[in-house]
């Protein structure tokens, strides 16, 4: 559904007296299969919200190439608008005008007739959960809302692929949570749904593919689950009184990577904790030890960030 | 036509957010009144002209033609907190015509602009001002043309500046001297040789110069042709340039 190979863009900046360039994106493959949500998960200042700018005609790459639902950007971007949606990140919403009439314009922005457009706002309206407030002026919504009122004006034409660029940062997380159910009828609808986002859970629970991005650099694509497979195993804290007892009874299970002895517990890294925790109680109870407590972690995207760039993403 | 309908589709957007404001609609009409009843009566004298017909003759288009420039100049703001907003980002993804987001937003002050020129000529009228109808709708063709004209300019520097803390002193620069040396508000025809020279050069105030002679009812005066010339031709360029910057980039 989306495919782009190297897409680059540079922005001159001015500090002071000095220009600098900045390399906002440098070189950007990926692939987006239809019907899925994929991710962009990335710090502030990645380069998310240029890609995206960029796949969505508003600024031209200065290197690169994308095709977009069969569209090509750079000879038909008049197509590539007809065909997608896109939800800037800093909200698109007019005090003064209602819902319903911010959905109309833009529905008829698209070329869609009056009549046509306006049952679309019904539609959308309804599907939002937004009916209540649709004559309300927008200045007059909660964050949530208008939040979503932004995500139904980038579907109102009922594009093949929606871009929206970080829709629920800056969310309660009840809203958040609403937001997330949204975005996945959307998908259940057959529509692409691209996002940005710099919040770990939300590309682990929401996105079917992420890519992670830094620096203006795709550093790893995949699944969620295959990105923290991929880097380390998991680990199981056993908490024992007698930790020593406990690593004689383990040493030599070959199905621990490795093992460590802390003062109320044994932390042991293996593969896959879900079949070595029957095996790890088992090789216990028959050396006798008393079990306290057990813990399994997995890695986390956040670990996966720290393995490609060397920083956490909670930090940076 | 897609850019006709693109147009009105823009320019019935704009005018109904701003018939929504009653505030503005207020301040819009209440200035000029206030310019009228209260500058006006202390022109009689200062003109040496005997009647107040004479005296409005010579200040009521002068006063037009003063509105169509500020009121176009200022139209920036507005567009800058459309930016802001993300209205204007949220357009440029559609395949909306470029120049329509533009012409729509000019449109709509050209015509709150002339909304403007009615009510002040109604009320100069009743000050035994008079005017042939057919002049006056070349009066009023010319302040169009003015107000398309800055306030095209005014939306391309906004798209240009993106800060109202830029625009405003930006936009202050321009219309500093193009009041002063214009004749807008007093005829230059007392005013020194060399002011009258740097005068020739100020395009408003050949606009001025014809909207006066088509007050006083001199409708073959050159002024007249020249004016419309000049305000059209600059009025066609601030247009084009200002929809080139609609169609780059954004912020
Ligand atoms: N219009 C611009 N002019 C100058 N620099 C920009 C512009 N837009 C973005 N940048 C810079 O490009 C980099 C990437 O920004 P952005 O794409 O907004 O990142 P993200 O969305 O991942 O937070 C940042 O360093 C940002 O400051
Ligand atoms: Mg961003």
């Amino acid at each position: 559904m989306i495919e782009t190979r190297g897409l680059r863009k540079s922005f001159m900046s001015r500090q002071g007296r000095e220009k600098k360039t900045v390399d906002a994106v440098r070189g950007v493959d990926l692939t987006v299969d239809e019907g899925e949500i994929f991710g962009f998960l990335g710090p502030n200042g990645a380069g998310k919200t240029t890609t995206l700018r960029m796949l969505a005609t508003l600024i031209q790459p200065d290197g690169g190439e994308a095709t977009i639902a069969g569209a090509d950007l750079r000879k038909d971007p008049g197509e590539v608008r007809r065909r997608i949606g896109y939800v800037a990140q800093g909200g698109s919403t007019w005090d003064d005008s209602t819902a319903r009439e911010e959905l109309v314009l833009q529905g008829r922005l698209y070329g869609i007739s009056k009549s046509v457009a306006t049952e679309r706002a019904n539609r959308v309206l309804e599907g939002f959960q937004l009916s209540e407030y649709a004559d309300r002026k927008c200045k007059t919504y909660s964050g949530g809302q208008r939040r979503r009122v932004d995500i139904a004006l980038g579907i109102i034409h009922e594009p093949k692929v929606v871009f929206l660029d970080e829709p629920t940062t800056g969310l309660d997380p009840q809203s958040r949570a609403h937001m997330w159910d949204e975005i996945r009828r959307l998908r259940a609808e057959g529509m692409t749904v691209f996002i940005t986002t710099h919040y770990l859970d939300e590309a682990d629970a929401l996105c079917d593919r992420i890519s992670i991005m830094d620096n203006g650099e795709i550093v790893a694509s995949g699944t969620p689950a295959a990105l923290k497979r991929e880097i380390s195993g998991d680990v199981v804290r056993v908490g024992v009184s007698s930790p020593a007892r406990a690593a004689e009874a383990l040493g030599s299970a070959d199905f621990i990577n490795k093992l460590e002895t802390h003062d109320d517990s044994v932390r042991l890294y293996v593969d896959e904790g879900a079949t070595a925790i029957p095996l790890i109680l088992r090789a216990l109870d028959s050396a006798s030890v008393p079990l306290g407590t057990i813990e399994l972690h997995r890695p986390s995207l956040d670990d996966v960030f720290l393995t490609k760039t060397g920083r956490s993403l909670r930090e940076s | 036509m897609k850019l006709v309908r693109d147009t009105s589709l823009i320019f019935q957007r704009q005018m109904q957010l701003l018939l929504r404001n009653p505030v503005w609609i207020l301040v819009g009409i209440f200035q000029p009144v206030m310019y009228l009843l209260l500058f006006a009566p202390l022109l009689k004298p200062a003109l040496g002209v005997r009647t107040n017909a004479e005296a409005y003759e010579i200040f009521v288009p002068g006063l037009l033609v003063l509105l169509a420039i500020f009121g176009g100049l200022f139209q920036g703001f507005g567009l800058i907190a459309e930016l802001r907003a993300g209205v204007i980002e949220r357009s440029r993804v559609t395949p909306v015509s470029r120049f329509a987001l533009l012409l729509g937003r000019s449109l709509r002050d050209t015509v709150s602009l002339l909304a403007q020129a009615v009510i002040i000529t109604l009320l100069a009228l009743a000050f035994d001002l008079r005017v042939f109808i057919g002049n006056l709708m070349l009066a009023y063709l010319m302040l169009a043309l003015i107000s398309l004209m800055t306030s095209a300019l005014s939306y391309g520097v906004a798209l240009a500046v993106k800060s109202e803390d830029a625009l405003a002193p930006l936009m202050n620069t321009v219309a500093q001297p193009v009041l002063l040396l214009s004749g807008i508000l007093l005829p230059l025809t007392f005013a020194p040789g060399w002011l009258q020279a740097v005068a020739d050069w100020n395009p408003f105030s050949w606009a001025v110069n014809g909207v006066r002679a088509l007050f006083l009812g001199d409708l073959g005066a050159p002024a007249v042709w020249q004016g419309l010339l000049i305000m059209a031709a600059l009025a066609a360029l601030a247009l084009a340039w200002a929809a080139r910057l609609f169609a780059r980039s954004v912020r």
